[in-house]
């Protein structure tokens, strides 16, 4: 049987493991609302952007931007958003898992996937799975700056523009409450076609300034641009909300283990004084 | 008197909504005007001052480049980056301004220098938009 000693040391390392991880637990639950209110900020700017692009896509305009052209597919991108640090339960790895079986759904298809990563997480594990990898962004903090993801959103529409990539797709986690995070996988380029509302009954077009052409482009660029943020933003307030919740679980297991810990302590305390008496009470039966 | 619904949104936050009898914009094609009942205009944004009319009262924001989207009844200004024009420190401004300047002279690449000129534009808009708003005062 342990020492008491032993279980002693056991009991003082699961509790100072046991303040880290409330620790990290009030860290997270501080933080989440911060996340969460970057998130409601960068909302408005989505809508807008939406509304801008869904009015484009209803009028009869005289052209038609690459991004909602249906063409036969070779190719597909996915842009995975994951976390920098772990610590956060399931949260990657249910994420990566959805990519991995789309992927291998598309394989069966004949279409070929590469895959463009922000996070570390994300990084590591594509490393480990091989895949091919074509942009990476990580180390955004927690504060992703918009910047940050030009470069990487530039290289995946090269790509598509090149047509190397026929289809790209945004996988990240959806925040549904601080309990439920939703990995998705959705599909960005070619664009989803919007449902008609009443502006496509009659026939009508913007005046451009300068070009049609160069408009749209940067349009759609930027709207990209902000749908990709804002998968990061919200995948941020998940990897807050998931990291709370595991370090509480990891709270009360440490608890848990401290009480059956300090349970077998006394048990050996015990079994040790009971012993002791005895050999006493022997050895004096013996003199 | 009929309005228009104006929106300025900046990639972080909203900076504007709510109605303007008339409004007034830097396009990348030069300033305009935009009224209630204005044709169907998709444009870019070029930085400067932004000024929103309700009747008499008059509202100054600042807004870096982006697009401006124009319907009958709504306008919208997709910024990268708006401000309120009061919250802006003119002293910030023409500090940049500065730094943009020295940057021009001693340009070290063509992509340098583009990011310079970039630069020193939308430090100036921004002096010019504080400027138009302290003698509106």
């Amino acid at each position: 049987m342990a020492n008491t000693k032993e279980v002693r040391k056991q009991i003082a390392s699961i509790k100072s493991t046991q303040k880290i991880t409330s620790a990290m637990e009030m860290v997270a639950a501080s933080k989440i609302k911060k996340t969460q209110n970057e998130m409601q900020l960068g909302r408005p700017y989505s809508e807008k952007i939406k509304e801008v692009i869904s009015h484009i896509a209803n009028s009869s305009s005289e052209y038609s931007h690459p991004f909602y052209e249906h063409r036969e597919t070779k190719k597909a991108c996915f842009l995975v958003v994951s976390s920098d640090k772990g610590l956060c339960g399931g949260l990657n790895i249910n994420l990566f898992k959805q990519v991995i079986n789309k992927s291998a759904e598309l394989k069966a298809q004949g279409i070929e996937s590469n895959f463009a990563l922000i996070g570390l997480k994300a990084a590591s594990f594509f490393k480990s799975v091989g895949g091919d990898v074509v942009a990476n962004v990580q180390k955004l903090g927690d504060k992703p700056d918009p910047d940050a993801l030009i470069g990487l959103t530039k290289t995946v529409l090269d790509l598509h523009r090149s047509g190397e990539v026929d289809q790209v797709y945004l996988c990240g986690n959806g925040f549904v409450n601080t309990m439920t995070q939703q990995p998705k996988v959705e599909q960005l380029i070619p664009l989803p076609a919007e449902e008609s509302d009443e502006l496509t009954s009659t026939h009508w077009d913007y005046l451009y300034e300068p070009e049609a052409q160069e408009l749209l482009e940067g349009l759609m660029t930027r709207y990209i641009e902000s749908l990709i943020y804002h998968a990061v933003i919200e995948n941020s307030a998940c990897e807050q909300a998931a990291k709370m919740l595991a370090m509480k679980n990891a709270t009360e297991n440490a608890g848990d283990l401290i009480k059956e810990l300090e349970l077998l302590y006394n048990n050996v305390r015990q079994a040790a004084i009971t012993q002791e008496l005895s050999e006493i009470v022997g050895g004096a039966a013996a003199v | 008197m009929s309005t228009i619904k104006v929106s300025i949104v900046s990639s972080s936050e909203e900076i504007f909504s709510g109605e303007g009898t008339m409004v007034f914009a830097t396009g990348s094609l030069g300033e305009i005007g935009i009224a209630p009942g204005h044709t169907p205009l998709l444009t870019g944004l070029a930085p400067g001052p932004v000024r929103v009319q309700n009747g008499d009262d008059e509202k100054t924001f600042f807004c870096s480049g982006g697009f401006i989207e124009i319907q009958p009844d709504i306008v919208t200004f997709l910024s990268d980056r708006a401000e309120r024009a009061e919250s802006m420190d003119e002293a910030e401004a023409i500090k940049a301004q500065e730094l943009a300047e020295k940057n021009m002279h001693d340009k070290e690449s063509e992509l340098d220098y583009t990011k310079a000129a970039a630069q020193l534009a939308e430090a100036a808009a921004r002096i010019k938009t504080i400027q138009k708003l302290r003698k509106n005062k």
